[in-house]
This record gives structure tokens, C-alpha cells and sequence, in this order.
């Protein structure tokens, strides 16, 4: 089964709750971790391996040959993105607001586009006993997320996977979430949590993903998430307490599945009772 | 921090697809309008000879097997229209969500609420910030207070590009100080100077010290540090900021983050 680990709000524990989950789980089973935040990977800090590139993402750029150009404007007038300034003497390509939609080639009456790749960002890989953990990584500076997500979903291949998602609710999260059977929505019981949580529903109902809830850092707040997922019938699978200890470990890079053996148990439950479909 | 600069600012809240800062400021809205992002191709099934045409020329992968458009993946290029052969696509304005300008108890305030999966939020935060801008000048206000979105995509880019001045909120764990030098090198991409608060300090001292360490070859001044405490949170529930509700102590330092970040930009 594919659980995508999403919330509205940033820092809420979604890595937190997929790395332990996935590092409990695969010693009985093989598991894939997929970190699909290309923005802010976060995963392979709490790992403690080595990973090494699989593969480069890249997007296509137009090339303007100068010779052919008869700097008629179409292509400028085509691009919806204003990357193309077609002037007197010459045509320019603004690339970071470029898309590599291809169309400015298709308008171009004379054949003068053609395309030259960028590198935006990469995959990489690396396995930690029956965890094979993939990551997307953006190059800082680029603009486009959703090209790296797409790449890195090509590498989803054991019967488990785990993919921790970027945060909000736009295009990276939504791509990352269609590519799911179950998403789990990780929140605290604050304003802010339960603000983004319900714009994170919203979502998730769009994509038509089947979904529940996990607060974290419980007792911190008050009560208004469980008010919340009862008025909205959606289940709370799982309540994480705010605990020093976890906060520390957490800070150090060290995954709480060791030190915390009960709330492992409770996270290799969960997952079960999602693949067994009692949910 | 708009907490104290008041009445010397007006606020723009740029974390466009999760924007909180309503939800502790109170905003009386003032005026609003319709926020439309990028365009979004209108299928006419009638004329559609379902060719398939439109999903092979989608670098997007925004069309579907069925022919239907998959919202959160257009990029409202307009491909697909050019390249239909019975011309059954038409591209059109799509409603992406909403802006606000609004008043608080700690002046003017620029919102806006992307819908979800929506594009554009690149876009929207620029119009946030263009709003805020011409408001300011409109009540003759000294500065600009931007509250930027997590990552470093595009919403990010559009929320930095030509401030005078980025403040990274950081924190003594193994992913905040990944995520923080990755965040510095774009707006070091983007030539802005970076301040540094850290958030949390006392949860990993050792931690602490490596950001301060950090900082120091960066030549980044670190303009605040706060401790990690559970009751911070209560101020939210109350809906007022940290500064109206805290002790003497912490409202101290929040003063010092403020008064220090003014003596930075003057010091441009």
C-alpha cells in the first residue's frame, strides 16, 4: 500500500511519523521511504547512510537560432509566462520563469526553436537494511518542484511505500498525494494546525484520497482537532503525546523507533490496519 | 514582530496556500477580489474527436486517458488548445483563489487565500506583495513585514526577490539546520541579506552553538534566540501574537529581534 504523509502546516511531524514509521516497519518487510519535500529533504538526516544519485532531472529550455529568426514575435506572444522578450536585434529567454511547455517551437513559423536541457534537480538512493529510501532534491534557486516529484514517483516499487510529502496544499503536495491509496494528514492541536489541516482536507477530498488523522505533539494545545474530526468524520488514527524526549532525539537525528519501542508498535498497527482495509 | 513595529508597518502574508496570520491579527477585511492564476483549457466533449492529441503534446501530464483535465497539473501553457485539430479546447481564466486587504490592531495587512492544488501561488504572492507595497506608501508606512512560505519553489523566490532584508527563523535540530543553509543559498542566489533568529534554542545547546558558529564564518548575524516552550501556544489559542501575551522576558527579546533588524536595513 502507498501512504503519503502530507499536512497544510509546515513542521508539523510528517517526516517525524514517516521515517519511524517506515524504519519500524521494514524489519519484518521490504519498504520503500520516498522523501517527495524536493524543496527541504529532510529524511536521510535521520537515516544515517549514504545515498548516491540514480538519476538527473532536467526541463527543456528553447534555443533561438539567430541565423533563422525572423523576430516575427510569435513565440513571445504565445508564452503565457512572459520568459520570452522578442526585441529588435535579437529574441531572450528569461529561463527561470520558463516551462518547458514547448509551445513557443510549435508557433514558430520558420523552424528557428529548438531545445537544450537544465538540470533542476536529481534523484538519489540508498538502502538501510529491508529500507530502500529514495529522495528528490531541487536545486536551490530553481523555481519548479513538481518535475523532480514526478521523477522520483518512478521509483516506487515494494509493496510498501511511505512517502513523505512536501507541506501545503498546492501543486508539489497534490502530486505527491495522487500518487497514494491513503493519506495520512499529521497536525497539532493548535489554531494554526487545525487551520492548515482543514485547507489539507480540502485537498485531499479534491483528489479523491482516502485519509485520516494523526496529531501530534498532543497536550500541547487544546482540543479542537478531535471536535474537528468528528464534525467532518474523519478518523484520528493516531495521537503522538508532546514529549521532551521525542523532541530531543528528534533535534539529534536519532528516529524514536529504538528508544520507543510502544510507539513503534503503535505506528506498524496503524499501517496494518490501513492495508487490511479495517479503516 | 509587526506586534512591536506597530504603527510603523503594514504586514504581508505571503504563505499563500496555509496563511495563518488572520487567525492571530484579526483582520477587519477591507477590500477583496478574485485572484486568477494561470489559464485552464475548457474541453468541448461534443467537438472532442478524442484523437488524443492534447495528452501527447501535455508535457504537464495535465490530461487524462479520458480526456479530462487534471486542474493541479495544467500549467496553463495553452499547447493543448494550439494543437487541437477540431479546435474543441479553449483556454480560459481559472479562479485560483482570493486577496484581501484588511486592517488589524497593528495596521494595514495583505492576505490571500489560495484554493487548493491551486497554481500560481508564485504569481499570487506577487500581487500580495504589490498590494502591501501600495498600501504602505498609500499610509505613509516605513517598512514591510513579509511572512514567507516554508520551502525554497517558487511561492519562496517570489516572497524574497528585492527585499531589502530576509529574516531565517531557524531551530537547534539536524533538519533545521539543513533546511536553513539551503534557504540561504537562495536568497543568497538572489543577492538579499539574511539575518538569523533561532527558535527553540535551548531544546540542543550543543546544536545551538554549531548555528552560531555557522553563522559567525557566514558573517550572518544571529539577531535573537527563544526558548523552547509549550506554552508559547497559548497566546494562539487566545488569537493574540506571542509579544501581547508573554513575560517580561521573552517580550524582551522579540524587542531586541526588531530593534536589531532596523539597525540592519539602516545600516544598508
Amino acid at each position: 500500500m502507498r501512504i503519503s504523509v502530507a499536512s497544510g502546516k509546515g513542521g508539523t511531524g510528517k517526516t517525524t511519523l514517516a521515517v519511524n514509521m517506515a524504519l519500524a516497519l521494514s524489519r519484518e518487510r521490504d519498504v520503500d521511504l520516498m522523501d517527495f519535500d524536493v524543496e527541504e529533504p529532510d529524511c536521510s538526516n535521520f537515516l544515517g547512510i549514504g545515498t548516491e544519485k540514480v538519476s538527473d532531472v532536467m526541463i527543456d529550455n528553447p534555443v533561438f537560432n539567430r541565423d533563422i529568426c525572423t523576430r516575427c514575435g510569435e513565440c513571445g506572444r504565445f508564452c503565457r509566462y512572459n520568459a520570452i522578450a522578442v526585441l529588435k536585434d535579437q529574441v531572450m529567454l528569461f529561463p527561470e520563469l520558463c516551462n518547458g511547455c514547448g509551445g513557443c517551437a510549435m508557433v514558430c513559423p520558420v523552424g528557428a526553436i529548438s531545445y537544450t536541457s537544465r538540470r533542476i534537480g536529481e534523484v538519489r538512493s540508498g538502502q538501510l537494511g529491508a529500507l530502500h529510501f529514495h529522495e528528490g532534491v531541487l536545486v536551490p534557486g530553481e523555481a519548479k518542484a513538481v518535475p523532480v516529484i514526478d521523477e522520483l514517483m518512478r521509483y516506487a516499487a515494494q509493496d510498501i511505500v511511505i512517502m513523505d510529502s512536501p507541506p501545503g496544499t498546492s501543486c508539489p503536495m497534490m502530486a505527491t498525494v495522487r500518487g497514494s491509496d491513503h493519506c495520512i494528514l499529521v497536525t497539532e492541536p493548535t489554531p494554526f494546525g487545525l487551520h492548515d489541516l482543514r485547507l489539507a482536507v480540502a485537498a485531499v477530498r479534491e483528489i479523491g484520497v482516502e485519509h485520516g488523522i494523526v496529531i501530534n505533539r498532543y497536550g500541547s494545545g487544546d482540543s479542537r482537532i478531535e471536535e474537528y474530526a468528528k464534525e467532518e468524520g474523519i478518523e484520528v488514527l493516531l495521537k503522538i503525546p508532546q514529549d521532551m524526549e521525542i523532541a530531543r532525539l528528534y533535534s539529534d537525528g536519532i528516529p524514536f523507533v529504538d528508544e520507543r519501542p510502544d510507539i513503534a508498535k503503535e505506528l506498524v498497527d496503524l499501517y496494518e490496519r490501513l492495508e487490511g482495509g479495517s479503516l | 514582530m509587526a506586534a512591536i513595529a506597530s504603527p510603523r508597518s503594514a504586514i504581508a502574508d505571503c504563505d499563500v496556500d496555509a496563511s495563518d496570520l488572520h487567525l492571530v491579527t484579526s483582520p477587519e477585511v477591507e477590500k477583496s477580489e478574485d485572484f486568477f492564476g494561470l489559464d485552464i483549457p475548457i474541453i468541448d466533449s461534443a467537438r472532442c474527436t478524442r484523437c488524443g492529441l492534447c495528452r501527447q503534446s501535455c508535457r504537464f501530464d495535465a490530461i487524462d486517458g479520458s480526456i479530462n483535465v487534471i486542474e493541479d497539473r495544467c500549467e496553463g501553457c495553452g499547447v493543448c488548445e494550439l494543437v487541437c485539430p477540431v479546435g474543441a479546447i479553449v483556454m480560459e481564466k481559472r479562479l485560483d483563489g482570493r486577496i484581501f486587504s484588511s486592517m488589524t490592531r497593528f495596521g494595514p495587512m495583505v492576505h490571500a487565500a489560495l484554493k487548493a492544488g491551486g497554481e500560481g501561488s508564485g504569481k499570487l504572492v506577487s500581487m500580495v506583495r504589490e498590494w502591501t507595497r501600495k498600501k504602505a506608501m498609500e499610509m505613509k508606512k516605513e517598512f514591510i513585514i513579509v511572512d514567507g512560505p516554508p520551502g525554497i519553489g517558487c511561492p519562496v523566490i517570489s516572497s524574497i526577490t528585492g527585499a531589502d532584508l530576509s529574516v531565517i527563523v531557524t531551530e537547534p535540530t539536524v533538519s533545521g539546520i539543513s533546511d536553513m543553509k539551503r534557504i540561504l543559498e537562495v536568497t543568497e542566489h538572489f543577492d538579499v541579506r539574511s539575518l538569523c533568529i533561532i527558535n527553540k534554542w535551548d531544546l540542543n545547546t550543543k546544536k545551538t552553538k554549531d548555528i552560531e558558529s555557522f553563522m559567525d564564518q557566514k558573517g550572518i548575524p544571529i539577531i535573537g534566540k527563544l526558548p523552547y516552550r509549550t506554552d508559547f501556544n497559548r497566546a494562539q489559542i487566545l488569537g493574540r501574537t506571542l509579544y501581547e501575551e508573554a513575560e517580561v522576558e521573552v517580550r524582551e527579546v522579540l524587542e531586541g529581534i526588531w530593534n536589531r533588524t532596523i539597525v540592519e536595513l539602516k545600516g544598508d
